[in-house]
């Protein structure tokens, strides 16, 4: 029991990483039908970053709201430089350019930091808690991943359905024809969607490098949770998002608990093939016309 | 200039030789043409090279596989390969338990890949957009994984052995080797170039188009674009075993993520939907991260530490810069050159219509949709 109580709190921390990831890509994919798959790589050249920053001898918080900064600022460029040119060309384009870009992010990564293993700290402690007798895997370090993630979302929310900037973007993404006839300028939106899709998986990566350790690819399998997350929740919705990750976190904690962490990766291929097949659109996605 | 070009122009009215108009004698002739070619090479070449040539020939295999699907159905796999890993552990798996030769082997490691695929393509036809590519990315990063949780059966990280086959006595290894991953390359490329002029080939083009036409015209378009995987598959699957037979066993850390990154640049450098620039492509994969990266490496005295990531670095830029400069690759731009150099010599001036017309279609997917896509998603 105390096992399984375990496992489900650590696939809660989990969920929560991989639902941040999901939220960047969701983002991105409403607004302009591109999955970015260079997402993790991104947030990883700004992990190593934050890892500069900190062994500048400047402290924890001082790192962290560096690498958002430069997430966000990393977001827009790539969006105005590789993105943009591909504007109304086929969706394959794009998919190889972000490909392209994740690989060629990794490798200038480990020409310039090569690829050995670098701890990166945590700003709470990582060891479990005792609440009575039992001793349970909850430390403060997974608190702060929870109440982190959960402030991203609900900035989001509160930017999306408060606020005019927030209308306007939510217009571009379902119409953008439409939204640029009524005077919204679509394109500096899409570069701000692109920022703060960026500024969310910077976020996931903060919160997952302390465990896992800083290398050039640290971030590819908690990319394809995300995206996993994002297929069982709807590629197209905030809210899928969350719950999809919360989904995605918990199924791979009982995998690797009860038989074995090496089968996470395709157990969670096997989660995107049977939401496919059971529900194609994901839980809340709304249904999608599509114009002949 | 002018003798020249009247002597040219006589010579285009009245062609001296022309290729057979039916697809599978002309597709012959080329492999023929090819046959004596490789014969002579492989024959001048040192051991080693003629290992070198074999590698080329099984990444044809796989870009043939990739650019058919991609090129031609318009659908995208980050994930080869893990196709690849598949092919080559099931004639692993096939040496280590049975006793039979090596071309029912090739075929079976065909079938189980092609049947993996159909498991990945049949739930992503359910919708349009990227997830094919997720779901591909997916196998090419969790299938090294699997092969450690079943380790016993896998062999761990020492892998399976599988032995190179042993042509005649007066053959070198090397030669024998490099003869049957060609015979495979040029096999595949003849069935593959046939297979795009028939029904199934059409319908492929039609289905990347537009969908909904395509269904409109009686074609089953989930169908069509499974049928396609598994045959992309399937030739991925093949590659892996021919590069397990080079490799003389497969491990997990044999098909990592960069295989299929390569495949990718390589189909993108080779030019998209070109069954033609799948040897650029090749040539690329084989030579550049073994010899050509190390030598510029070299060149400008960079550490280490660069040097290891170089082939990566300049396969991204590839993927990158070339999609959004040269959609086209090399095989893109030597048929505009041909085009152009056609025009000046044709007597009226013209571009030769005819070779554009045939050609264009099978690379539009990748560098002019956008019709298809505007009217999809307007203003993005």
């Amino acid at each position: 029991m105390q096992f399984f109580l375990n496992i489900t709190l650590g696939g809660i921390a989990t969920g929560m990483i991989v639902a941040a990831v999901a939220l960047g890509l969701v983002l991105i994919f409403r607004a302009t039908n591109i999955v970015n798959f260079a997402q993790g790589a991104m947030a990883m050249m700004t992990t190593y970053i934050a890892y500069a920053v900190l062994h500048k001898g400047s402290g924890y918080w001082l790192a962290f709201v560096v690498a958002l900064a430069t997430g966000l600022l990393f977001g827009a460029l790539t969006q105005v430089v590789l993105i943009r040119p591909l504007q109304g060309k086929s969706p394959l384009n794009a998919i190889i350019v972000t490909f392209g870009f994740l690989i060629f992010l990794e490798g200038l990564a480990g020409a310039i930091w090569g690829s050995q293993t670098r701890t990166f700290p945590a700003p709470f402690s990582e060891a479990g808690q005792k609440i009575g007798n039992t001793q349970i895997a909850f430390s403060p370090f997974d608190v702060f991943v929870v109440l982190a993630v959960l402030a991203l979302m609900i900035l989001m929310l509160v930017l999306f359905r408060g606020t005019d900037l927030g209308l306007r973007m939510r217009a571009v993404a379902f119409a953008p024809e439409t939204a640029r006839l009524l005077g919204v300028r679509v394109r500096p939106l899409l570069t701000l969607g692109w920022a703060l899709s960026a500024a969310a998986g910077v976020l996931a990566a903060l919160l997952v490098v302390p465990t896992s350790s800083l290398t050039p690819n640290f971030m590819d399998v908690i990319l394809i949770y995300g995206f996993t997350a994002a297929v069982v929740g709807g590629l197209d919705s905030p809210v899928g998002a969350l719950v999809g990750g919360l989904a995605t976190g918990l199924s791979l904690a009982y995998v690797g608990g009860y038989l074995g962490g090496s089968l996470e990766p395709m157990a969670a291929l096997a989660l995107v093939i049977v939401s496919l097949m059971i529900r194609p659109e994901g839980l809340f996605a709304r249904p999608a016309p599509r114009r002949v | 200039m002018g003798e020249l070009r009247k002597k040219a122009q006589g010579l285009a009215a009245k062609p001296w030789f022309r290729m057979p108009r039916q697809p599978m004698l002309r597709h012959l002739s080329y492999a023929a043409v090819a046959v004596v070619f490789l014969y002579f090479l492989t024959q001048k070449l040192s051991a080693f090279n003629d290992y070198e040539v074999g590698e080329i020939a099984f990444y044809v295999v796989a870009l043939a596989g990739l650019t058919l699907l991609t090129g031609v159905n318009g659908q995208i796999s980050l994930g080869h390969g893990g196709f690849m890993a598949v092919g080559g552990f099931t004639l692993a798996l096939l040496v280590e338990h049975t006793k039979w030769n090596v071309v029912p082997e090739l075929a079976i490691a065909i079938v189980t890949s092609a049947l993996v695929g159909a498991l990945i393509g049949i739930p992503a036809t359910r919708l349009r957009g990227p997830y094919l590519a997720g779901m591909t990315l997916m196998v090419a990063l969790g299938l090294p994984y699997l092969t450690n949780q079943y380790d016993s059966f896998f062999g761990g990280d020492q892998g399976l052995t599988t032995p190179q086959p042993i042509g005649p006595a007066s053959i070198n290894p090397e030669q024998w080797l490099a003869w049957i991953q060609l015979a495979c390359a040029l096999i595949v490329l003849i069935l593959l170039g046939n297979l795009l002029r028939s029904r199934f080939g059409r319908s492929f083009r039609a289905v990347r188009d537009d969908e909904i036409a395509a269904s409109l015209a009686g074609i089953h378009v989930a169908r069509t674009k499974v049928i396609a995987f598994m045959v992309s598959a399937g030739c991925a699957g093949l590659a892996g075993a021919l590069l397990a037979l080079s490799a003389g066993g497969v491990n997990s850390a044999e098909f990592p993520l960069s295989i299929s990154i390569y495949l990718l640049a390589g189909m993108v450098i080779g030019g998209t939907g070109s069954l033609m620039g799948v040897w650029w492509g090749a040539i690329l994969i084989v030579y550049l991260p073994t010899s050509w990266a190390p030598s510029l490496a070299n060149h400008f005295h960079v550490n280490s530490q660069v040097s290891a990531n170089l082939a990566v670095i300049i396969f991204g830029l590839v993927l990158v810069v070339g999609m959004l400069v040269a959609p086209g690759g090399i095989q893109g731009a030597l048929r505009w050159v041909a085009v152009r150099v056609g025009a000046y010599f044709s007597p009226d001036g013209v571009p030769n219509m005819k070779l554009s017309l045939q050609e264009a279609p099978t690379d539009r997917a990748v560098h002019d949709s956008e019709s298809v896509t505007q009217a999809d998603k307007p203003g993005v």
